[in-house]
């Protein structure tokens, strides 16, 4: 055994390197699945899981034009009660809307109507801007002299100069590419506005 | 290089001792004063060895601060406020690793400048430049996260925004960033894996790549401004003729430099810590809110030139992966350029002022960053960011028409 490193004559040098490869192989499978822990490790805890459950909003205190922001999930929703005459205003500007039918954005089926919302004149959003996540400002008043004679009421984005109207279109020329998105919502009763689930799904 | 001899010889005592061990005179003497370094470097070679500088300021201060600083979205603002206030001295370790911060980006850009100049990123130094590149890229990934742990308003919105960069991936962007966050938001989760990987995972990977980064160095041995190799001419004793140790001739030219640059570095950290703002943000020195918006989010001054080009396009895909790629294009000049000569003392003027045109770009897109994102404002930006890739996209045809002067024989020591 004074030779032990030397390759002898008869050596069978395919199924060697077989050998070689197949256990590399599974060495570096067995190092994959290894991995798994580490990365799922970063996945949301249950605790912030936990923390993430439904939550209701009583909207029978909001007044017609008013509106308030709650936090769910660690995100900013915007509840507002809009006006009959803010919901009229509605039809009147698709033309310069990116995507007036809301074809492109992000919202539940139920709010993918001409007013984006479940009861016509609650309007539930992600405060979110869709360009980068900022939070737009509101200015409601029509013709608003920051905004343009031709402004009909909507948000706008401080950080990159997104526009949205009352339902939370873009306007063309916006950063943003998508509407501002709704989150699941229902009502339980009238005046109680849940976020977070909707009748047809469950929780989400 | 001289090296390899018996080191220890002629040796006596606690050094021969030492050297039969550990071979610190071998290393010393292949790795200081058996590198030859060109004659002629200028005011521009202080770059390199100022970041080394700044790395190790950054570290030692970092250390200290994570003596004091607690890494909960409770209490990251008050241990910050605390370490300002009632740490002895804590004040000037924080403001030593917050003026680093940008100190780091100046010496970082200005020795990038400089291999973008003399042309130190070509042929045989294409890895150099890319390992130097890593470095950026693990710089930038570090300045981030580190801007994030004061936990100040605009630590929380500039993490929204970047994080949220990685929404725009299609289909799994979404899930990406609730894995980045770890939670429905940024949040504790965020700010406290953003540490792990601040004063851990990317420092290690920086002291790997700078090592990595010297070696290389040492393998192809350091451009100069003349763009010549040294190494072509070798006296009769097979060293460079051209060159000269780089221990004691270049230490010692460093160490005039670490005086200047110290009295730049202390006069910041003394007299204006915050720099107007540009260094430490005003927004900043409000707690993280989530349902507040600072009026107007910019990133530190070192991003804003990739921060204006994210803003001039309308589409927030296409935003993100031009920023994406204005990084990207960076890795690829050892291939764009075609110049005869490396230099830009040789090179034509169509080169020239390219090059020029590429700082006036890079310059005004980092104050165009800085200011709000309409009117003229977002004309401008789209402007430069299209000079900014013309730099590179047109690289291969204006250094191959024009006409170079010829490189010269030897080094000169003109400038």
């Amino acid at each position: 055994m004074s030779d032990q490193n030397a390759t002898p004559d008869d050596a069978d040098l395919s199924r060697r390197k077989f050998l070689t490869v197949a256990t590399a192989g599974t060495g570096a499978v067995g190092a994959a699945f290894t991995l798994v822990p580490f990365i799922a490790s970063w996945k949301p805890s249950e605790r912030a899981r936990a923390l993430g459950a439904p939550l209701e909003i009583d909207v029978s205190k909001l007044e017609p034009g008013q509106m308030i922001t709650k936090s769910w999930r660690k995100q900013p929703i915007y509840v507002v009660r809009r006006t009959p005459e803010a919901l009229a205003k509605l039809g009147g500007h698709d033309g310069s809307l990116k995507d007036p039918k809301s074809e492109a954005s992000d919202q539940p089926a139920y709010a993918k109507n001409d007013a984006r919302s479940l009861k016509p004149e609650v309007l539930v959003l992600y405060a979110a801007c869709t360009h980068l996540g900022c939070l737009p400002k509101q200015f409601f008043t029509v013709a608003d002299p920051a905004m343009g004679a031709d402004w009909p009421g909507g948000f706008f984005c401080p950080c990159h100069g997104s526009r949205f109207d009352l339902a939370g279109r873009v306007f063309n020329g916006s950063p943003a590419s998508a509407n501002l998105r709704v989150p699941p919502h229902k009502f339980e009763s009238d005046s109680m506005l849940v976020i977070g689930v909707d009748a047809t799904q469950g929780a989400a | 290089m001289a090296a390899s001899t018996d080191t220890t010889a002629g040796k006596t005592g606690f050094r021969a001792w030492l050297n039969k061990r550990l071979p610190v005179d071998e290393f010393v003497d292949s790795q200081l004063i058996g590198y030859f370094a060109p004659k002629n470097f200028n005011l521009w070679y202080f770059f390199g060895s100022l970041a080394l500088l700044v790395f190790v300021i950054q570290i030692l201060s970092g250390i200290f601060l994570t003596m004091h600083y607690k890494p909960s979205e409770l209490m990251a603002f008050d241990s910050v406020e605390y370490i300002m206030r009632e740490v002895e001295w804590g004040w000037l370790i924080r403001y030593l690793h917050s003026t680093g911060a940008s100190f780091f980006f100046i010496v970082v850009y200005l020795h990038m400048f400089r291999a973008l100049m003399y042309g130190s990123y070509r042929a045989p130094r294409e890895l150099l430049w890319i390992l130097g590149m890593l470095l950026y890229l693990a710089l930038m990934a570090e300045a981030f996260m580190g801007y994030v742990l004061p936990w100040g308003n605009m630590s929380y919105w500039g993490a929204q925004v970047i994080v949220n960069l990685f929404g725009t991936i299609p289909v799994i962007g979404p899930g990406i960033v609730e894995w980045i966050r770890g939670d429905y938001g940024i949040a504790d989760s965020t700010l406290n894996r953003f540490f792990a990987l601040h004063v851990i995972a990317v420092p290690f990977a920086i002291a790997f790549l700078i090592p990595m980064h010297l070696v290389a160095l040492r393998q192809t041995g350091s451009n100069n401004p003349d763009g010549i190799e040294i190494k072509a001419k070798t006296g009769t004793d097979g060293k460079p003729l051209d060159g000269i140790p780089f221990h004691p001739y270049y230490t010692v030219k460093d160490i005039f430099g670490v005086g200047v640059f110290l009295l730049f570095f202390c006069g910041v950290i003394f007299f204006v810590p915050t720099f107007g703002g540009l260094f430490l943000e005003k927004p900043n020195f409000e707690p993280a809110n989530a349902l507040s918006t600072p009026e107007h989010i910019a990133p530190v001054w070192y991003f804003t030139a990739f921060y204006a080009m994210l803003r001039a396009v309308p589409d927030q895909q296409m935003g993100a992966l031009l920023m994406l790629l204005a990084i990207v294009v960076l890795f690829f000049p050892p291939w764009l350029d075609r110049s005869p000569v490396k230099s830009i003392r040789y090179k034509g003027w169509i080169s020239k002022v390219a090059l020029a045109l590429f700082v006036v770009a890079f310059v005004a897109l980092s104050y165009l960053g800085l200011q709000p994102a309409d009117g003229l404002y977002v004309i401008l930006a789209r402007i430069f960011t299209a000079v900014y890739f013309a730099f590179f996209i047109l690289m291969p045809w204006y250094t191959s028409i024009e006409k170079c002067k010829p490189a010269p024989e030897r080094v000169s020591y003109h400038a």
